[in-house]
């Protein structure tokens, strides 16, 4: 056996320590939509977040480790989000709850961000439009099972995440449409030129 | 509903190039000049008592058939004695997009401007604190444009995206 004690400390203490983080999950939510209606719904006595240990709802991101965003976000509201997240203290996992904070759901518009996971990691995706409470209470289940298998004491298990998950943040058909609308606007200057340089045909 | 009496009175006063008065379902709209907004309203709040300004808000009429204007301006007012309402249209066109504040007249127009200003770009003098309410005071487009598109020009993808190493 080639196990030094130390080891054995060591992994012996992460495992105490994600027992006792996994179990007492404390929620920061960022309930903005409907979603926040079925959070809500999860934490009261039919579902019962609390069999979990995920029932210290806490609104200051300082006391926080479990950020759950439920619902759209704006891009008003994305460096708030942004801003919330970096203060919370570590080690914390975000939970993307429902369609529009996975993917921006159906408000496909210039004010809605597609998905917060372009711009903040996030650990666990939950679909539906909103999620049962029940998927909700799944994605905090699996999202235990995975602090207890990988989580380390010092938080090394995210030291290999050097990029952002999710899709890149500009896309290629944005990419396509910010050129187009510049070219359309080069376009008409040019002919807003044009027209003030003819002489007036009357 | 509007009575006769309101209308005819409205008529009487302003009358000439740019009024109009006319009747949608039981809506009375009565169109004016942007130069006579404070006028109208004016003569509306205190000599025929439509003391509550329900709503500021315009519409974009660019590709609209038959609009010879850019942009309309509503007011709708409402006298909560007799329980009348008015709808006071006027119509603007670029360069010249600046209407007089109806802030003075009601404080509730506050807001109501702001948002128009925000949504179309369409400013009023004198208003005390005419900033974007809904939108980030960044934002440089007017998003209710009709030459605005939809998914917007990548405004919602400039953000700084933070990852694990950095939060």
């Amino acid at each position: 056996m080639a196990i030094t004690s130390d080891n054995v400390f060591m992994t012996q203490l992460d495992a105490a320590a994600n027992w006792a983080r996994s179990n007492s999950l404390w929620p920061m939510p960022f309930a903005t939509a409907c979603c926040g209606i079925e959070l809500m719904a999860t934490a009261s006595s039919r579902y019962d977040i609390a069999r979990f240990g995920a029932e210290v709802m806490r609104f200051s991101p300082r006391q926080c480790d479990l950020l759950i965003v439920a619902g759209r976000v704006v891009m008003k509201m994305l460096p708030v989000l942004q801003r919330i997240w970096l203060q919370m203290p570590e080690p914390k996992w975000c939970i993307s709850m429902g369609a529009c904070a996975c993917t921006g759901g159906v408000f496909d518009t210039y004010a809605v961000v597609l998905g917060v996971d372009r711009f903040i990691p996030v650990d666990i995706y939950v679909p539906g439009c909103p999620p049962r409470p029940e998927q909700l209470l799944n994605s905090i289940i699996e999202l235990q099972d995975a602090i207890k298998k990988h989580g380390t004491l010092n938080g090394t298990e995210f030291a290999d995440r050097r990029t952002a998950e999710g899709p890149a943040p500009l896309s290629l058909e944005e990419l396509r449409r910010s050129r187009d609308f510049l070219l359309a606007k080069a376009g008409d200057e040019a002919l807003a030129q044009q027209q003030r340089t003819a002489p007036p045909t009357q | 509903m509007t009575s006769m009496s309101t209308i005819e009175r409205l008529k009487q006063r302003f009358s000439g190039e740019g009024f109009a008065s006319s009747q949608f379902r039981d809506n009375t709209r009565f169109d004016i000049p942007p130069a006579d907004v404070t006028g109208v309203l004016t003569f509306l709040k205190n000599d025929c008592g439509f003391d509550l300004l329900v709503d500021i808000t315009a519409v974009d009429l660019l590709e609209y058939p038959d609009a010879r204007n850019r942009f309309r301006v509503f007011y709708a007012l409402a006298n909560t004695s007799t329980a009348e309402r008015i709808y006071v249209r006027t119509h603007l066109d670029e360069p010249d997009l600046t209407l007089p504040s109806a802030y003075p007249l009601w404080r509730g127009a506050d807001w109501m401007e702001r948002e128009v200003f925000d949504m179309f770009g369409i400013r009023f003098a004198s208003h005390p604190n005419l900033k974007r309410i809904l939108m980030p005071e960044e934002f440089t487009a007017f998003p209710l444009r009709k030459d605005y598109p939809l998914r917007g020009r990548g405004e919602r993808h400039n953000f700084p995206v933070i990852t694990r190493a950095e939060s």
